[in-house]
């Protein structure tokens, strides 16, 4: 018996073989680093695991860790009464973060991107001006503002002190009320990374569109309002999408921030508990991988529920050109 | 003045005043984009002394003094009886005031408010934060293990993703499609919940606390990378590969040849986007690698910084170092970043 030889073979099987053949690193890699590792986490969500003994199945445990007490603590208005009352803090402090920082991000970068649309003097000084913080993000950033916002030896008290007048400038990262503000301005710093995206967007609106509107005798505003914003809903969608999972990844500013502060990593006092820092603690100080993944099933199952309900909500809110001209 | 009202009124009047509040907008915006940066710079080059008395000043800098009976006294531009003068100040009395004499003739002295002086200021630049804030930390390591990771690891991207693309991009299979679809679905996805099980393989062969598991999944392609280059290698006219084909040319040369040198910008882009990625990466360099010899910078950076806390011009220096490549390499691509050229395909 033999295989039918490669020259033997329909054009159309051998195009097909040679196409597999190509994303087979692809293929390879998605089994080995992405399917694999997620039904193995699924597994082990139902297991207490510290690497070094096998897995031990523990059944739904790990779940009723995180949900039981949810109903004792809505009746008396008691965190206490959670089971893991951590998990519902890490959620809390992620979705304020969120609640803060999505909207400002979403109207100073599409603010941003508008101006740096116009043809002034320069342009290609101010967009290198506006996008150079998002190259640098990381751990020199973080331990920038870390400095710039000590109630301390910062700059930026002082400032709202001596110039602005405000007499009690707030304790920023040293206080629990204020640290989320803290890390949601650290994180506008950096806008310029959204903001790039809306430009890159807002060069594909048609000029003629706006010739129309002109000729129509539409104002300045009225042109964004009716013409822009739609255009631009599709990228603000995308954005607000990556921006919700970005938010549940968010990791390296709290890191640098407080584990080498008083508060310790997450504190003051739990406020900057994100909650991908409650799940690298269980994980990877804890060692508790058990945990960690049921953790991380849920916070899967937390995107895919917000995804679905901007997905959902993207009918009546985003608007695709195609359907306009009735091909949709 | 009616001029200036007409001017106003009308259209090009109207433009001008928009592109003069839009100029205003954008430039009040980089002061408040660039003065972090300036801070950062000029306390990498001050002394501990002025980071403690001096810290809220944008430059390297300390107190003129000049020798006044035997002491170095700070020294002020003062304005006595409308004339301007450089007096030392010689003592500080209760009520704001102070005694200032001038240097030359101490025994003068002029009691004035000190707040209504301004002091006098000389640089003080100190170059040598930089070599001890190497010397301190083992430096040229992290930088050694940042380079093998960002620069193999981008090797391994660019010939993993462009294979793949090219599968995607040419070629028609039933089978296809729905992988193209699985991988587009894995952008979406939060790296979280396959972090465990793949940091736990890589503990079973033996490879925490080295750096392949930093660089050896970069051999298998990810989706983003490849979904750029597959849009870009969509834009690419089918007519050259028929040319190559007729001229006997197989898939791999088709793709060597013909689609590689055509794809030459995205390529860069992509490769620029990775070096960035890798450069600053601080979680899983964090979670991977345990002991310093193995660290790259950005690791080695927080745990200096959790060592040397109060060595801010030390941690400063090195944070410069550390975002000097990224700007470098940022202004000598800067058409890619400001003309969106990467972005071209997710618009829409």
């Amino acid at each position: 018996m033999s295989l039918p030889s490669f020259q033997k073979m329909s054009l159309a099987r051998r195009e097909a073989l040679a196409g597999y053949a190509f994303v087979v690193p692809w293929i390879i890699g998605f089994l080995i680093f992405t399917i694999g590792p997620m039904l193995a986490s699924l597994y082990f969500s139902f297991t207490k695991y510290n690497i070094i003994d096998p897995p031990q199945w523990v059944g739904l445990a790990n779940y009723a860790r995180v949900f039981s007490g949810i109903w004792d603590a809505i009746r008396t208005g008691d965190s206490r009464q959670f089971a893991d009352p951590l998990f519902w803090k890490a959620l809390q402090v992620t979705l304020y973060y969120a609640s803060l920082a999505l909207p400002l991000n979403l109207a100073i970068s599409l603010f941003l991107a508008v101006l740096l649309n116009q043809k002034v003097r320069g342009i290609n000084i101010w967009r290198t001006i506006f996008f150079l913080p998002s190259i640098i993000a990381g751990v020199a950033v973080a331990l920038l503002w870390v400095r710039i916002l000590n109630p301390r030896v910062g700059v930026l008290n002082p400032f709202l002190k001596d110039v602005l007048g405000i007499q009690n400038p707030p304790g920023w990262l040293a206080d629990p009320e204020w640290a989320v503000p803290a890390l949601v301005i650290m994180g506008l710093w950096s806008v310029g990374g959204s903001m790039i995206v809306y430009l890159a967007g807002l060069q594909g609106v048609p000029t003629d569109l706006y010739d129309a509107a002109k000729v129509d005798g539409a104002n300045a505003w009225q042109r964004f309002w009716n013409v822009t914003f739609p255009m631009m809903t599709p990228v603000i969608f995308y954005n607000l999408v990556l921006g919700m999972i970005g938010t549940f990844q968010y990791f390296t500013q709290v890191y640098v921030a407080t584990s080498s502060s008083l508060g310790g990593l997450g504190g003051p006092q739990h406020s900057t508990l994100f909650y991908n820092v409650y799940l690298y603690q269980n994980a990877f100080r804890y060692f508790d991988m058990g945990y960690a993944s049921t953790l991380a099933w849920i916070l899967f199952i937390i995107i895919l529920i917000l995804t679905g309900l901007i997905f959902r909500s993207s009918d009546t809110w985003v608007y695709y050109e195609g359907q306009l001209k009735g091909r949709g | 003045m009616k001029r200036v009202l007409d001017l106003f009124r009308s259209a090009r009047g109207n433009e001008l005043f928009f592109n003069g509040i839009t100029t205003l907008i954008l430039a009040s915006g980089s002061v408040l984009i660039l003065i972090p940066l300036l801070y950062m710079i000029s306390t990498s080059l001050k002394d501990p002394a002025q980071i403690r008395s001096d810290s809220t000043s944008l430059f390297p800098r300390k107190p003129k003094t000049v020798e006044v009976n035997g002491n170095l006294e700070p020294l002020y531009q003062v304005t006595v009886d409308g004339q301007v003068h450089e007096y030392a100040l010689i003592k500080k009395i209760p009520g704001g005031l102070g005694q200032f004499v001038d240097p030359t003739r101490p025994d003068v002295i002029h009691e004035l408010r000190i707040n209504d002086q301004k002091q006098l200021y000389r640089w003080d630049i100190h170059w040598e934060n930089y070599p001890e804030a190497i010397n301190a930390m083992p430096f040229w390591r992290y930088l050694g293990n940042t380079l093998i990771v960002t620069f193999v690891g981008m090797a391994g991207m660019l010939f993993s993703c462009s294979l793949v693309a090219y599968g995607f991009s040419r070629f028609r299979a039933r089978w296809l499609n729905v992988f193209f679809l699985l991988l587009l679905s894995t952008i979406m996805l939060p790296s979280q919940v396959r972090l465990i099980p793949v940091y736990i393989l890589f503990q079973k062969l033996g490879w925490i606390n080295t750096l392949l598991p930093l660089i050896v999944p970069q051999f298998f392609a990810n989706a983003y990378d490849v979904f750029l280059l597959r849009q870009f290698f969509m834009t690419i006219p089918l007519e050259l590969d028929d040319a190559a084909k007729i001229d006997g040319a197989n898939p791999l040369q088709i793709l060597l040849y013909v689609i590689l040198p055509q794809a030459r910008p995205a390529l860069v882009s992509v490769g620029i986007f990775h070096f960035l990625y890798a450069w600053n990466d601080f979680y899983e360099p964090l979670i991977f690698l345990h002991t310093r010899e193995n660290w790259t910078l950005a690791v080695g950076l927080q745990t200096f910084d959790a060592i040397y806390t109060v060595n801010t011009h030390l941690i400063m220096a090195v944070s410069v170092l550390m975002i000097v490549p990224p700007i470098l390499l940022f202004f000598f691509s800067q058409r890619i970043f400001t003309q969106g050229v990467v972005f071209t395909g997710i618009k829409g």
